[in-house]
């Protein structure tokens, strides 16, 4: 098997994965509950559409838009974020 | 912070109010109402407007979320209770300030009777993801009005609202406003009034009530909110100006360098352009203790105004127009939706010393006062993020160490250019000592959050809003606010410790005379701590100084005013000359390391005490501060005079 970049496993996308300006659907948050409902409350409900706005200067936090508001999110959550398709 | 105190009752019921209908409250009329909505709605500027100077700020029992109501009295002279409470997305007991709205709305909540009416207030140009909030408000089955806000802005950017169909839909009546401009504010008197006829929600006929999706089923709500915004509503365009802002503010090259630059100018004009004020203030006391001289008999009361009150409180109110610049600035940033990128910009930094940018608001608050900056730790759900921002918030250089600073540095540092006519030294060893606090901050944050405080799972998460004007008249009422605040303090706290120190430096009479200061109850009190303090470079003097200012740090400024004027009878030398004589250039310098590091300030205390929870962090604080202070100033003493000799 190789583990070159190139030809990857299969592998779920997250946030993390989307280019500036690319949206996509959620499909699960894989986070602790209390977690996951704060997220939810703020538009991150697996279904909806989120689109990756920008980055803060310095790379991380990312900001991310959903359903018409700015949510900065950093990384370390961003990528527990499943997206609709894989890559 | 602390567990929800859950009422008797712990599930949201429907009222069991049958019948239905539509039931109009005409008299009696309102008495209390409760404004609720999430963050960002506009309810404070809602607040602001509907009630003016007539509100007052006060904390609930038992916890740190500051209670803001106020009062007006409508056009048919019926008199309203507004309670602005604080922004939430929802009833869950899950933070501190859901925990404080349910408990209110439900009458849970000690002190405070349970509201007769709800004003829902949501932005319009946020509908769909702001009515979620909306489902368990109207669960609790008092009568509501939904206020949404932000009908000028929903406009300019082409959205459309159907206030009717959503009424239709949401069975309680809905209107549309901009409270920032004051427009469609009508049906809300009207209602406050009692003159609008409102159904009750919960048993009315409209199907979509009874089928109110469980408040704590996040998807379901949502998909609820969905339905509801659906053909009432056409979502605005999103804000281009927002857009293009942050493609410049949060640029990689230009946002840190907009950052730096806003964060100077701030303390450029707190510093330059708050002197010409300050001296207007000063010459103010200074007048006013002259006439006092000159006007009273001579007595023991006139020495008391003039050396006690004048000397005491007099000192620490000149320092009224800096405070304020700070707190319009704050202020400024903050309404603008500024602040929100700052902390987005700050957030990698601040990790690397195991704090988020959520702490960067409440650490730059502290730069005023350690007070609000620990009350606005609440808005970082993180317990122990919070608990370290709280900890180290009064290591940076807050308003009140300035009177001892400029005090201690005009006396004892020569002024000379450093960098041509751009920095001096005296402006340098300011600076210096704002890094030095704000080192001991980062220091202790890293400590805290590598041991201790080890940070749990709960992860930055931060909505930015759309920038907006700041507007003048909640500018304005947050200044009056918080120069109440302050002077309050002045006119008692520090009051009654001029007046005391003052009784207590005459005391006790012999043959109806006054002893000298060196032997009265104070100069005893002081003399006892001299030994202790002796290490450090202070004498008698400064240890009385040290004692007082326990109660505020601004204190000993007044305390060694009122010293000397007793002790020098022709008191045309002042504060600094008289100091210059009495500390060698090492203590001078180790009193400026210690007010830097230790915790004299006993509101900081108690409200740390509050918003923990309990004695322990502030104990321990205290503590920490205290010895690290002792520990530095020996140090800077010893360095100091070592170099000089």
């Amino acid at each position: 098997m190789q583990l070159s970049g190139n030809n990857r496993l299969p592998h779920r996308a997250t946030l993390l994965d989307l280019a500036p300006g690319e949206e996509a659907t959620l499909s699960e948050l894989n986070l602790p509950e209390e977690v996951a409902h704060r997220l939810m409350i703020l538009g991150f409900v697996p279904g909806s559409t989120v689109s990756y706005t920008r980055p803060a200067p310095g790379g991380d936090p990312r900001v991310y838009r959903v359903d018409g508001a700015d949510v900065a999110l950093r990384s370390e959550t961003a990528r527990q974020i499943h997206l609709d398709r894989s890559m | 912070m602390s567990d929800c105190h859950a009422g008797p009752g712990t599930s949201v019921s429907a009222s069991p109010a049958g019948g239905g209908g539509v039931v109009s409250l005409k008299a009696p009329a309102l008495k209390t109402v409760a404004l609720v909505g999430p963050p960002n709605a506009g309810k404070t500027t809602l607040f602001n407007r509907l009630t003016g100077l007539r509100q007052k700020v006060a904390n609930y029992p038992g916890v740190t979320v500051e209670h803001h109501s106020g009062r007006l009295t409508s056009k048919r002279g019926v008199e309203v209770d507004l309670i602005d409470l604080p922004g939430i997305y929802s009833l869950e007991p899950r933070s501190e300030d859901e925990c404080v709205t349910r408990d209110v709305l439900r009458g849970d909540m000690q002190g405070i009777p349970r509201p007769d009416a709800v004003l829902l207030v949501l932005d319009a140009t946020n509908l769909s993801r702001h009515l979620v909030v909306a489902a368990p408000v109207l669960g609790l089955g008092l009568p509501t009005l939904v206020v949404l806000n932000m009908a000028d802005d929903l406009a300019g950017r082409g959205g459309t609202l159907n206030t009717a169909e959503l009424s239709q839909r949401l069975g309680v009546p809905v209107v549309l406003v901009s409270a920032s401009k004051g427009e469609g504010l009508e049906p809300v008197f009207e209602f406050l009034d009692g003159s609008l006829a409102v159904p009750l929600p919960a048993g009315s006929p409209f199907p979509i009530l009874n089928n109110l999706p469980a408040g704590n089923d996040v998807p379901q709500c949502r998909a609820w909110a969905t339905r509801l915004s659906q053909g009432t509503w056409k979502a605005p365009a999103p804000s281009l100006w927002s857009r293009r802002l942050d493609a410049v503010v949060l640029h990689p090259l230009a946002g840190p360098l907009i950052f730096l630059m806003i964060v100077v100018a701030v303390f450029q004009a707190i510093f330059t352009g708050a002197a010409p004020l300050m001296e207007g203030v000063e010459a103010l006391v200074t007048g006013l203790g002259k006439w006092i001289g000159a006007t009273l008999p001579e007595s023991p009361w006139r020495d008391l105004m003039t050396e006690g009150v004048i000397g005491g409180v007099g000192g620490v109110v000149v320092f009224l127009p800096q405070i304020l610049l700070l707190f319009l600035f704050i202020g400024i940033l903050e309404d603008s939706g500024y602040l929100a990128r700052a902390a987005l910009i700050a957030d990698r930094t601040m990790a690397r010393f195991g704090l988020q940018g959520k702490s960067f608001i409440p650490l730059l608050s502290a730069y005023a006062c350690a007070v609000p900056a620990v009350m606005a730790t609440r808005t970082i759900e993180n317990k122990r993020d919070r608990i370290a921002t709280i900890l180290i918030a009064p290591f940076m250089t807050c308003s009140a160490r300035l009177p001892v600073y400029t005090l201690v540095i005009a006396a004892f540092i020569p002024e000379r250019p450093l960098l041509g006519p751009l920095l001096g030294t005296r402006a340098a060893a300011m600076i210096g000592l704002y890094v030095l606090g704000f080192a001991a901050a980062l220091f202790t944050a890293r400590a805290l959050k590598s041991s201790v405080l080890r940070s749990d799972g709960t992860p930055f998460l931060l909505e930015l809003p759309s920038y907006r004007w700041p507007m003048l008249r909640s500018l304005g009422l947050r200044l009056v606010d918080r120069g109440m605040v302050f002077l309050k303090r002045a006119g008692t706290i520090i009051l009654a410790v001029s007046i005391g120190l003052w009784i207590l430096a005459h005391l006790p009479l012999t043959d109806g005379k006054s002893p000298q200061i060196r032997d009265s109850v104070a100069g005893s009190i002081g003399r006892t701590v001299e030994p202790l303090i002796e290490p450090l470079g202070f004498n008698w003097k400064v240890g009385i100084g040290l004692i007082t200012s326990l109660a505020a740090r601004e204190v000993i400024v007044g305390t060694l005013g009122t010293i000397y004027g007793i002790e020098s009878e022709e008191d045309t030398q002042g504060l600094g000359a008289a100091l210059q004589k009495d500390l060698t250039p090492g203590g001078a310098v180790a009193l400026l390391v210690f007010f830097a590091f230790a915790m004299q300030c006993m509101s900081t205390v108690a409200v740390v005490k509050r918003e923990t929870g309990g004695w322990k962090w502030p104990i321990l604080q205290f503590s920490y501060m205290t010895g690290l202070a002792y520990v530095c100033a020996f140090a800077a003493n010893r360095i100091v005079t070592a170099w000089l000799s």
